[in-house]
């Protein structure tokens, strides 16, 4: 099997699970973390190709895997704030009891 | 493919299945870990050291602490005993399994048009990290920026939405 061809076999599976994840839990915690495993997996590939890609020392790849875990963590930061306000304020983390925007 | 890159690979998915599957939310944050591990180490298995410890770094060192901090301050005295899915989770399930088979069908198919296709392993890229800091100083200097406005933003939002908001206690 081509190299390349494995790793994007196991972006595509971590892909696949972060969003089986988001999808079917009901923790809003349980939903970032899927969302968490997507964007690595899009990381996994960036790199993958980069890698692999006709000119690595073009460092496109790997400039956009780098910006991407910025931003990822900018998004952890605020998405677990908000869990945690709302937490505050309904006591539950359940996201189908997360029903209404009013305070 | 080497063994190293099925024993990476094995963890990498092991570790985000467990994260997904398991009812203790905190179980599922250490699983998150192991999985984070195992990509950090598939990127070193790439030649891309600097993505590989920025991921140590940022996904180990913050996020997955984070993620725990966050468990920790909302665990209620009740877990849900019954169910830790929503309703209708086999929707979400055949959504990703629908998913995952049509990215694997499409890499699989495309696999001959793939760079590097029949060639052994290609020579390691030649990048260091000055190559990096160079391109992120030069080429990628604004992108750079922007990053740095979106990391202070984020850091005062978090900060703000999770401030506590009592008369007089702030």
């Amino acid at each position: 099997m081509n190299p390349l061809t494995g790793y994007l076999l196991v972006a595509a599976l971590l892909f696949s699970i972060g969003l089986a994840g988001a999808l079917t839990r009901r923790n809003a915690i349980l939903v970032l973390i899927g969302i968490e495993l997507m964007l690595n997996a899009a990381n996994l590939n960036l790199i993958a190709f980069w890698r692999y890609g006709p000119h690595p020392e073009a460092l496109t790849g790997m400039m956009f895997a780098i910006f991407s875990i910025a931003v990822a963590a900018a998004e952890a930061a605020v998405g677990l704030g908000l869990v945690i306000n709302i937490h505050r304020h309904a006591h539950t983390t359940n996201l189908d009891q997360m029903n209404r925007m009013k305070g | 493919m080497s063994l190293v890159f099925y024993i990476l690979a094995a963890l990498t998915v092991a570790g985000a299945l467990a994260a997904v599957l398991l009812k203790n939310t905190v179980h599922c944050a250490l699983a998150l870990t192991a999985a984070f591990a195992g990509l950090a180490l598939l990127f070193l298995s790439l030649d891309a050291q600097f993505a590989g410890f920025a991921q140590i770094l940022v996904y180990i060192g913050a996020v997955a602490i984070l993620v725990v901090f966050a468990i920790l301050l909302t665990r209620d005295s009740e877990t849900p005993k019954d169910t830790v899915y929503g309703p209708r989770p086999l929707i979400g399930l055949v959504a990703a399994a629908g998913i995952f088979a049509v990215l694997g069908w499409a890499v699989l198919r495309s696999a001959a048009a793939l760079p590097h296709e029949n060639a052994s392993p290609a020579a390691a890229p030649n990048v260091t990290v000055m190559d990096i800091g160079n391109a992120l100083m030069g080429r990628y200097v604004l992108p750079l920026e922007i990053v740095a406005l979106l990391l202070t933003a984020a850091l005062i939002g978090a900060v703000i939405v999770a401030m506590h908001e009592k008369e007089g206690a702030r």
